[in-house]
């Protein structure tokens, strides 16, 4: 058998893949706390931990076979270097523009004044495309934490963040004017991977695909 | 200073040992294309944009570094890729000649590297045959290339080999504008089923007509991909018979020429550029996360200097191959 390694997401995608990974047969055979490297029930598959954000590099490079990350940061990552066959369904969110309850744009971007809006988010990429796609100039504010701020203090007029309740933006007295994308994670493949070992992942996709069909 | 020490990100300079190791590769790569009755061409570093932009060239726009003239002040590039410089030299000087084989090693030089941390100076070598259609030029090419990574001690290649006219004829059914188009080619060289629901969804398009681009992103894997293609696509469509009928044969003859090398089919490789019209191919090695040498059809190139005719090619980075090649016995 072909040996195949996963690259996880740390945190939220690693928790919430914990039962699919069971039913696909790769739950992790170690402390996925602490280790970043894992065996898995299966011989032939290995995990390895790291931050969201990196697991397009780890990929793309093939250092990893496969990886679960969200479609955020692949769009962020700008992925067509990698396959992205399935979606599984977990870590729903929403990426969002988020203002001030008491902002005049919050009646629509319209409302700006004719000058250039300032808009704080830690995905400058998706940013940028979305406002050019609009034929609107912004100015982008990248920033690594806690959105919710910038718009309080005065640093930015908008923010476009990830949303998965509103409830940490309703208390900090921000709004949502618009959804800019729906995200969920995405199973991602290295593309020479595909084609090397493609009897190994196919029979791996496979069995996501059925794990998620009985989700 | 420290800092005038540096080079550019994605530039590389070769010291004595591996710079020898790169000429004696050189020089063997292009004995053995000469030996085949190849051509070789020495086209310029810089050429004025638009012609460096036309044909093959056109997505290489943002990837060409450009430059004013001072003389003259017309804008100038300097080579992203030399195929597009073959095809040029092929229809303006050899226009002659039903059938012109040429060669090429040199440095190209790109904006962005073409993957993660590569090169933005390439040494690219590759051979291009021009003005013949049928299946033999394909596979003369397909085994220069192999013959290029064996003679630069490329162990294990794995070959991938595709036809997009079965996309071309699928897509060009949906009637998209050349945004939709865009995003569409896109959404097939990420596989990405889900994004292709969403596309469908929003435009409105005819579940038939997508299910046909579905179905061809699931159509890779080991040869039996062929018959399963026979059985899920409309093979009444004459583009995909033909197609299929290409890849077939191909594979027939490879299995012939290449038995050792592992044969990987997808039916959804477009390997990212617009200018290709017939059987696409790369190559690959395990260890290493990215083809090393890649190739296909362009049929219809110097269209724009002059009279168009078929062509087929590959290119290679010889710097990367010999990073990946075994240390050679040439010595």
């Amino acid at each position: 058998m072909t040996a195949l390694t996963l690259a996880l997401s740390k945190g939220r995608i690693l928790e919430d893949s914990l039962p699919l990974l069971a039913a696909v047969g790769i739950a992790p055979a170690g402390d996925a706390e602490r280790l970043l490297r894992l065996p898995t029930a299966d011989a032939n598959v290995e995990l390895l931990v790291i931050r969201p954000t990196d697991v397009p590099t780890y990929v793309e490079y093939g250092a990893a076979d496969l990886g679960i990350v969200g479609k955020d940061i692949l769009l962020e990552h700008g992925g067509e270097a990698l396959y992205e066959p399935l979606d599984i369904g977990i870590a729903r969110c929403r990426l969002s523009l988020a203002t001030k309850a008491d902002s005049p744009l919050v009646k629509g971007l319209d409302g700006a004044s004719g000058r250039r809006l300032r808009v704080a988010t830690k995905y400058p990429e998706v940013t940028r495309r979305f406002f050019s796609a609009r034929g609107e100039q912004v100015e982008i504010i990248k920033l690594y934490g806690s959105m919710e701020l910038a718009p309080l203090v005065g640093l930015a007029d908008l923010i476009v963040d990830l949303v998965a309740t509103g409830n940490t933006l309703r208390a900090n007295g921000l709004v949502e004017i618009q959804t800019i994308f729906e995200s969920s994670a995405r199973l991602v493949v290295n593309k020479a991977a595909m084609k090397m070992k493609h009897a190994a992942i196919g029979a791996l996709l496979d069995r996501f695909r059925a794990a998620i069909g009985n989700g | 200073m420290t800092r005038s020490w540096m080079l550019p990100e994605g530039v590389e300079e070769s010291l004595p040992a591996v710079a020898w190791r790169i000429e004696a590769l050189r020089r063997a790569l292009l004995d053995h294309y000469r030996a085949q009755g190849y051509e070789l061409i020495l086209p310029p570093l810089l050429e004025h944009l638009d012609t460096l932009l036309t044909g093959a060239g056109s997505d290489l726009e943002s990837q060409t570094f450009k430059l004013t003239d001072p003389a003259g002040g017309r804008l100038l590039g300097l080579r992203a890729d030399m195929t597009p410089q073959a095809a040029r030299i092929a229809t303006r000087h050899f226009a002659d000649q039903p059938q012109v084989r040429l060669c090429y090693l040199g440095t190209v030089l790109r904006t962005r590297p073409d993957s993660l941390g590569g090169s933005r100076a390439p040494r690219q070598v590759g051979c291009e045959y021009f003005g013949e259609a049928g299946l033999a030029a394909d596979l003369e090419i397909l085994r220069l290339m192999l013959e290029t990574l064996q003679l630069a001690a490329v162990r294990d290649v794995h070959l991938d080999l595709g036809h997009v006219g079965i996309y071309r004829a699928l897509s060009g059914k949906l009637g998209l504008d050349a945004d939709d188009e865009t995003a569409l080619f896109d959404i097939l060289q990420r596989k990405s089923q889900p994004d292709l629901r969403d596309f469908a969804a929003s435009r409105r398009l005819a579940s038939a007509a997508i299910g046909g681009v579905a179905a061809l992103m699931e159509l890779n894997g080991d040869v039996t991909v062929l018959q399963r293609a026979r059985a899920t696509l409309d093979v009444g469509e004459t583009a995909i018979a033909q197609a299929l009928v290409a890849l077939e044969q191909a594979a027939r003859e490879l299995a012939k020429i290449a038995p050792t090398v592992p044969l990987h089919i997808d039916l959804a490789e477009l390997r990212g550029y617009r200018y290709q019209t017939g059987l696409v191919f790369a190559a690959f090695a395990p260890g290493h996360g990215r083809e090393l040498a890649r190739g296909g059809r362009y049929d219809g190139v110097g269209g724009e200097l002059g009279k168009p005719r078929p062509a087929t090619g590959f290119s290679a980075d010889v710097n990367e191959l010999l990073r990946l090649g075994v240390e050679p016995d040439i010595f």
